[in-house]
């Protein structure tokens, strides 16, 4: 049983392991690049932003409830869970990106601009390195959210360290409940810490 | 043909009109010192010298042509540009501020290196002492001197300053207005200076002219300006003599 237990718990922890990274991937492909598209377009800013809320407040058990349905993205299984965790990521990494960029001092933009930067070097030599720290922060605040909501996978077949966390809680047995709340979280814990560390070494010199 | 040359300028935004009927020109070699209250136009003026502006009506010529045909990273290369704030790069060291349009514009390091020390040096800042500093580990003063050694980095045709020392002590600013005429009298550079500082104005100018709400008003010689009569005028000459 023990042996039975720990090779769960291995098989488990990198599935689990997997829906966080390839979420997080995909999410900061994806809002990193819209983050910056909001600072260039005004237009999209309130709908793009908005969206992002949205989502964010429509619990992930529903989410994943609306996911199934739809041809392509939805049905049983990872990639539904993947979907969902992207969409709930993309908020806090658009927003940073975002308000990471907006937020760069406008004298040293506008000297950036007279200096004879096109827009591409402003971006790169300028407003990303300024922005790295905040555009980490959101990384993290959604890695971390990620990882305990990526336990509720579990629920639509989607793998991971919920599997124990549902398995227990139908059996009433807080050792499983355990096997996957604990483990989960110490991963939340060294994603919060290893990333709060770059954050901190990317600080502007 | 003048360096810049303004013809009848006009710079409306939201139905305001900010510009009106400006028309002056800047010869190489001198210093024009466009002098006025806030909101006066003059920092407007100065930003449609190097295209961060484009005028809603008239034109801006540098070096004969339009800043509407020019390429405008090309135009903003030509040009140096201080402003109060400086804008330095925080992220950057000293050397790699001032190195930066050398950089953009494809100089060798050596070059680069040369030029870098060569300006601190001439901003009286020792090159041992200040190369690898950053931004905030500089006094306003220092900052504002690095910031002057930037814009004359790629050795601009024209330079451009917007109330660069408005923010300094008076002590400083004394000391930097000297180190720009000897600057001045050194490169004969060509520059464009904005300032709400007669005094700075009557210093530092070959020519001064006067934006009165976005009208050139009065535009003269710093002695021909101190005899002028007109009401603006007369209101900052006052000042004198506090």
């Amino acid at each position: 049983m023990p042996t039975d237990l720990a090779n769960d718990l291995l098989e488990l922890t990198g599935e689990h392991l997997v829906l966080v990274l390839s979420s997080m991937a995909v999410a900061m492909v994806l809002g990193v690049p819209a983050g910056i598209l909001l600072t260039r377009r005004a237009a999209p800013r309130k709908w793009l932003l908005g969206f992002a809320s949205v989502v964010q407040t429509i619990p992930s058990l529903a989410l994943f409830g609306f996911l199934i349905p739809i041809p392509f993205i939805g049905g049983i299984g990872p990639r539904t869970v993947i979907v969902a965790l992207v969409l709930y990521a993309l908020l806090p990494i658009m927003r940073n990106t975002f308000v990471g960029i907006a937020g760069v001092d406008a004298a040293v933009c506008e000297s950036a601009i007279a200096m004879g930067m096109s827009d591409w070097q402003l971006l790169r030599l300028v407003q990303l390195p300024l922005a790295a720290q905040t555009i980490l922060a959101g990384i993290r605040i959604a890695t971390v959210a990620t990882i305990g909501t990526a336990t509720i996978a579990a629920a639509i077949g989607g793998g991971g360290l919920g599997v124990f966390i549902f398995r227990g809680v139908a059996s009433v047995d807080s050792t499983q409940i355990l096997a996957g709340a604990v483990p989960a979280a110490l991963m939340a814990l060294v994603a919060d810490g290893g990333l709060g560390w770059i954050e901190r070494r990317l600080a502007p010199a | 043909m003048p360096l810049v040359e303004f013809r009848d300028v006009g710079y409306r935004v939201d139905g305001k009109t900010i510009l009106s009927h400006l028309s002056f020109s800047v010869e190489a070699g001198e210093t024009l010192v466009l002098l006025g209250r806030s909101g006066s136009g003059k920092t407007t003026a100065l930003k449609m010298a190097n295209g961060l502006l484009f005028p809603t009506s008239g034109e801006v010529l540098i070096e004969g042509r339009s800043t509407a045909e020019w390429n405008p990273i090309r135009l903003k290369r030509r040009i140096g540009y201080v402003i109060q704030e400086v804008g330095l790069f925080p992220h950057f060291t000293v050397a790699e501020n001032i190195g930066l349009v050398p950089k953009l514009e494809g100089w060798s390091r050596p070059d680069r290196e040369r030029r870098v020390a060569e300006l601190l040096e001439k901003m009286g800042l020792g090159p041992a002492d200040f190369l690898q500093r950053y931004p905030r580990q500089l006094s306003g003063g220092q900052r504002q001197r690095v910031g002057v050694a930037r814009a004359l980095a790629a050795d601009p045709a024209l330079l451009l300053f917007d109330e660069p020392f408005g923010a300094l002590d008076p002590v400083t600013r004394r000391e930097l207005q000297l180190q720009f005429l000897e600057l001045g009298r050194n490169f004969h550079k060509t520059a464009i200076f904005v300032t709400h500082d007669v005094s700075e104005a009557l210093r530092l100018g070959s020519r001064v002219g006067l934006l009165v709400e976005g009208r050139l008003e009065t535009i003269a010689a710093p002695a021909e300006f101190r005899r002028a009569q007109t009401e603006e005028a007369r209101a900052f000459l006052a000042s004198l003599e506090d």
